[in-house]
């Protein structure tokens, strides 16, 4: 379990007072979502492309460094893209097309555009999201998906997630540490004898958990929509500054075009 | 096993994600019948629970491990339409916060691991216990089926889509080998722990399992003999 005793999902964010942290969360999430759209967009075959994505690499740790995110915690972040780092590095071996000699071995030229290019936007975007998660607390960024206009009821079913992600993953806890303390230890298949049954007594204590929650709700008035406190107001400088990110990563992408 | 972003041209993006967005706003509209005015408490339970149980990671083989998907198993537990709902919020709050598969990619991933597989498992289970025995172990028999496939056939949407959109010029054959080759035995892990956690839950609650409504019946109330209150005459 990666969750500490802050819960699982609080676990990325970063308390701090920082320019990225004070800025609004809807356009936090603006500013990334087109961050990583112009990233994506970057032809891989492109000769220039390297400089591009060395461009928006350092945008990003700029970014980071204004954020006072650390490089531990960004490279933390990117250990969820090691299934697909095995996928690019395999790709200049099966690829087809015209093949060089590296090292030695034979690989497709087109291969190791690709793979690299995979990779580099993938460790980009993966940056830009962690810098995002470790400003922005997840509570806040509900309300920035609500103010995007995110479906009402996918807006409550996120709230009621990420209220109980940490109770439900609490239970989880407790439930590894009473099983450990009796000595289990999964190491091998017949583990899941006892993990199975443990996952359907989470479950069953979450639904009963949440028809509880339900019940009380009612009681206290709930129609089906949650009352909204009043909106804070967005600074107009606010949306300018976040979207200086994608704006300076389009730029860079932009004289790749025209000089490349 | 979450699609990052690059990975997919913009066309394929854009269509994966236009087909996510219309299947959640229809989902949106059927949970409702499913669970009607606690829709948004049980969905978003169910949410934090996948998210909890794909943060347990059981051993697989020589020093691996692998952790459940959840999309056929959560299908049957709470219905296809709560659990494309529950998977979307799962997925959605993973590429936010962990930065887990790609904004740009987030269409692709509800597409796949949302709505594929858990077409795919509901799919599989409601044909087989159509026409199996209507006792537990078939609907045990028919989730652990259910969970095994929608695990390879979600890894093949994938090569399939990587096929139309990808950036790579690869020997599709290739690829789609290896990856259903992988996922088959990621699909026998998923098919183990669906099976032990339903188990579970129709053991102590089989009310709260939705695909086992065909096995209720109405509790029978027998008169034990001796246990009459005092001063009850026959």
């Amino acid at each position: 379990m990666a969750a500490g005793p802050a819960g699982a999902l609080s676990a990325r964010y970063i308390a701090g007072s920082s320019p990225v942290h004070r800025l609004a969360p809807q356009a936090k999430l603006v500013a990334v979502l087109a961050f990583a759209l112009v990233v994506v967009a970057t032809p891989v075959h492109a000769p220039w492309a390297p400089a591009v994505y060395t461009a928006d690499l350092l945008l990003v740790l700029g970014v980071a460094a204004v954020a006072g995110v650390a490089p531990g915690r960004l490279a933390r972040g990117l250990v969820v893209e090691i299934p697909f780092v095995a996928f690019a590095v395999l790709l200049p071996f099966v690829a087809r097309g015209p093949r060089v000699e590296v090292l030695g071995l034979s690989l497709s030229e087109n291969g190791l555009a690709t793979g690299g290019g995979i990779l580099a936007k993938a460790t980009i975007a993966v940056l830009a999201a962690t810098v995002l998660a470790a400003t922005t607390e997840p509570r806040e960024l509900l309300h920035g998906l609500e103010r995007l206009r995110l479906p009402q009821l996918l807006v409550q079913i996120l709230m009621f997630m990420i209220r109980y992600a940490d109770v439900v993953g609490g239970e989880l806890q407790r439930m590894r540490v009473a099983r450990e303390s009796r000595g289990f230890r999964g190491r091998h298949l017949g583990a899941l004898r006892v993990l199975g049954p443990a996952a359907g007594a989470l479950f069953v204590r979450s639904y009963e958990r949440g028809e509880r929650v339900h019940l009380a709700m009612l009681s206290r008035g709930y129609d089906g929509r949650l009352p909204q406190g009043p909106r804070r107001a967005v600074p107009a400088t606010q949306w300018p500054t976040a979207l200086s990110l994608p704006a300076s990563a389009a730029a860079v992408l932009g004289a790749g075009f025209l000089l490349g | 096993m979450h699609v990052p972003d690059g990975f997919l041209d913009a066309p394929t993006s854009v269509a994966t994600g236009v087909a996510a967005a219309g299947a959640v706003a229809v989902a949106l509209r059927q949970a409702r019948q499913e669970l009607d005015d606690r829709t948004a408490p049980m969905a978003g339970l169910t949410a934090a629970f996948v998210f909890a149980v794909q943060m347990v990671n059981f051993p697989v083989a020589a020093g691996t491990s692998g952790h459940l998907i959840g999309g056929a198993l959560t299908a049957v537990l709470v219905g296809p339409w709560t659990a494309v709902l529950s998977m979307t919020v799962v997925l959605l709050v993973q590429a936010v916060l962990f930065a887990d598969g790609g904004l740009t990619a987030l269409g692709t991933n509800v597409t796949l691991l949302g709505l594929v597989a858990v077409v795919i498992g509901y799919g599989v289970v409601r044909a087989l216990t159509a026409v199996l025995p209507r006792t537990r172990t078939s609907l045990l028999a028919a989730s652990g089926i259910g969970a095994f496939l929608s695990v390879p056939v979600a890894a093949l949407a994938f090569v399939g889509l990587f096929g139309l959109g990808g950036v790579a010029d690869v020997p599709l054959g290739a690829v789609a080998g290896a990856m259903t080759g992988v996922h088959l035995l990621i699909g026998l892990g998923e098919a183990a722990i669906t099976v032990a956690v339903l188990g579970a839950v129709l053991a102590v609650r089989p009310d709260l399992v939705h695909a086992a409504g065909h096995l209720r019946r109405e509790a029978a109330l027998a008169r034990r003999p001796g246990l009459e209150p005092a001063g009850v005459t026959r």
